[in-house]
């Protein structure tokens, strides 16, 4: 071989090692996981559904390719319901795992205090679980450094709404019109009962009462027996960190006034198997429901969660499936896992999720940033345990039982 | 009617702080242990109820049965793994033996709760109740569960009162607490008189875990709060006096019924507490105690 010709064969070899070498690292590149964190508050039911919730959505988007080729790595941290024990683990995903964005916590107190540190670590936050008014409000008062955060759930305002939208249609017309407020002491229901007392009498419910108890309450007798004498015709629940105790001791007492509202952990079976079936007749608000069809998306969701988990998911997890699909499209649609980008994304966001349509808010709303509710987007449902079975009882076109209270509820005759 | 309302569940409420704080109080007189893993003894024996119960489906005598057997089992545990170890070890000296004790019952119950938190979540449950149903007694709806804890309770106790009072066994526990080095001057085997005390305190634990958890719920959460009620209820009548658990166990009991029905249920746990710092400035030694 001449001269000219062994520099010719090198060169083309060196291009070739070269070419495979650049199209290895683009593959390589391409192939990156993308990693994505959650907190939850693991040992508890709406906890515990949150990371289901992100594990079933994660393990669906991997298998059908990940986003734009590139799989999603998941990592779950448990902040066992600590502002503390939350914000560490919030800046070690962020800083550490170079999580592009976090999703979850339940309790808005954990929520609010991871609020300041997406807003200066530029990380994105899915709120999943937690329903305060002020996660949303928080961003409102300051779009150009807070934009980081969404409510990818309800505020509890919405969550009032629905309950009376609900009581409306389907007690109001069953003659029970009378009702005392019961509360657990917490950021969430303030507005709850705040917006309890602002809509029931709109829809023809007279507010008795409003009791606020302690979270840590293990004798609910003496609650009972004052509201037992104001003869409401029902309790308006706003539970989501407790629900055990006083449902179970609802039903030991055979307390004679129909148990409503929200008893947010009452949506999973495994609260059914924590309170030995005393939840029986209780009536819940919640966004979803296992067995309605409230989009198509919700009825093969709630069967591929309940294969994978052997249990019904609760409402948290209904919210954080539905986020890890928003923010993964909004990745896709922009090509980036940039923070402005993703924010931008998840602003562009208008899907059907298992809860509804989904959209967030923008920057003018008072909510900013949380996700939009009312007819054609989400608009939440009742379910009734009956003989073991979440039954949905509302709204009336996707109910498949009518509402029974168990014999012991005498203020319904 | 109000009136009769509170006597009647701040009667069911004092009993099941009396059973929960009688073995406490026995072990501390018998072996000088203060057990801060007291609440984790109550709430496996109520967790292993429940999961009997229901996860399995077995009937709640059965599944009371397995619990007081949970109760006993890791009372057992207890004192074999955490308290005798530290009581034997040569490396501690003999002045600083009941600090490390303490310290590694304390380190023990939160273990428990660990570990409960990761096998059930820290959900409550609720045991399911040995009689459903309500009885209306003199006009007071009151569900018979209620009834049958107390009367439980009250049985369980009187037996112990009988055991502690009545037989041999009950005067070698009784001369275990005034004076364990005579007892052994004169031949007994002090660890067989231990394991006999850690045996009945195992079984009031269970029983205790059990009608709690079928009354008032049950779950790691609850362990701090039974085991400070335990401290409360102990403290105020005397550390070692059983006599004095009793009667603080209905004083603190009352109280707290009637902080509930009549001032908040929110504030039930104030007034007792209150007491419990006055008795203690007043009355180092509780209302009964000897030392």
């Amino acid at each position: 071989m001449s001269k000219p010709n062994i520099k010719r064969g090198a060169g083309i070899a060196l291009a070739a090692i070269l070419a495979a070498s650049v199209s290895t690292v683009a593959v390589q590149a391409a192939q990156k996981p993308i990693v994505i964190g959650v907190t939850a508050e693991m040992a508890t039911i709406p906890g515990k559904a949150i990371a289901n919730g992100a594990t079933l959505a994660v393990q669906q988007i991997n298998a059908a390719g990940g986003i734009n080729g590139r799989p999603i790595k998941l990592i779950i941290e448990d902040n066992h319901v600590s502002t503390t024990d939350a914000i560490r683990s919030f800046q070690r995903m962020t800083r550490q795992d170079h999580a592009v964005a976090i999703l979850g916590a339940f309790t808005s107190e954990v929520a609010l205090a991871l609020e300041p540190w997406s807003a200066r670590l530029h990380e994105p936050f899915l709120i999943t679980g937690a329903a305060s008014n002020k996660l949303a409000e928080y961003v409102h008062a300051d779009y150009a450094q807070r934009k980081y955060i969404f409510h990818a759930y309800l505020p509890a305002a919405y969550l009032a709404q629905a309950v009376c939208d609900s009581t409306k249609d389907l007690l109001v017309p069953m003659h029970m019109t009378t009702a005392v407020v019961l509360s657990e002491d917490a950021a969430w229901t303030k507005p709850l009962d705040a917006g309890y007392d602002k809509c029931l009498p709109k829809v023809g419910v007279k507010v008795l009462d409003n009791i606020r108890f302690d979270p840590n309450t293990t004798d609910f007798t003496p609650i009972y027996q004052k509201i037992e004498a104001m003869h409401p015709a029902m309790i308006m629940a706003g539970w989501a960190h407790v629900g055990v105790q006083p449902t179970v001791q609802w039903a030991e007492q055979k307390v004679p006034v129909a148990l409503v509202g929200i008893n947010a952990q009452a949506g999973s079976s495994l609260f059914w198997k924590a309170t030995n079936g005393a939840t029986e007749g209780v009536l819940t608000g919640n966004t979803s429901a296992p067995g309605v069809a409230i989009t198509p998306k919700t009825i093969p969701f709630t069967n591929a969660y309940s294969k994978e988990f052997g249990s019904e998911p609760a409402y948290s997890a209904y919210s954080t499936y539905d986020a890890m699909y928003a923010l993964a499209d909004a990745i896709k649609r922009e090509k980036s896992t940039k923070p402005n980008a993703i924010v931008a994304g998840l602003e562009k966001t208008d899907m059907v999720g298992t809860q509804g349509r989904l959209e967030f808010q923008g920057k003018a709303a008072k909510f900013t940033h949380a996700l939009r509710y009312g007819p054609g987007y989400i608009t939440g449902v009742a379910i009734q345990w009956q003989n073991g079975v979440q039954k949905c009882v509302w709204p009336l076109k996707l109910a498949n039982a009518k509402v029974v209270f168990p014999s012991f509820v005498t203020a319904t005759k | 009617m109000l009136a009769l309302q509170i006597l009647i569940d701040g009667f069911a409420i004092s009993t099941l702080y009396a059973l929960g704080a009688l073995g406490f109080t026995l072990i501390f007189g018998v072996s000088g242990v203060l057990n801060l893993a007291h609440g984790g003894l109550l709430v496996v024996s109520a967790m292993a109820a429940w999961y009997v119960g229901t996860a399995l489906g077995a009937n709640a005598w059965v599944s009371a049965g397995v619990g007081i057997g949970a109760g006993l089992a890791v009372t057992l545990v207890t004192y074999g793994a955490v308290v005798r170890p530290v009581q034997r070890s040569r490396a501690i000296p003999g002045a600083e033996r009941e600090l490390f004790v303490l310290t590694a019952t304390l380190l023990w119950g939160v273990m428990l709760q660990e570990l409960l938190d990761y096998w059930f979540s820290d959900t409550p449950v609720a045991v399911k109740p040995l009689l459903s149903g309500t009885v209306n007694f003199l006009g007071v709806r009151t569900p018979i569960n209620e009834f049958l804890t107390a009367a439980i309770a009250w049985a369980v106790m009187g037996l112990l009162w009988l055991l502690v009072n009545r037989t041999d066994i009950g005067k070698r526990l009784r001369a275990t607490a005034i004076n364990p080095r005579a007892l052994t001057l004169l031949g007994f085997d002090l660890e067989r008189i231990y394991l006999v005390a850690w045996l009945i305190y195992g079984l009031l634990a269970g029983i205790a875990g059990v009608l709690i958890g079928s009354f008032l719920g049950s779950g790691s959460s609850y362990i701090a709060g039974l085991t400070g009620s335990a401290f409360t209820i102990v403290v105020l009548g005397g550390l070692g006096s059983v006599s004095g658990t009793l009667i603080a166990a209905y004083v603190v009991g009352y109280i707290e019924t009637l902080t509930a029905y009549l001032i908040s249920p929110a504030l039930r746990e104030v007034p007792a507490l209150l007491l419990l710092i006055a008795v203690m400035y007043v009355r180092p030694q509780g209302l009964l105690g000897k030392r």
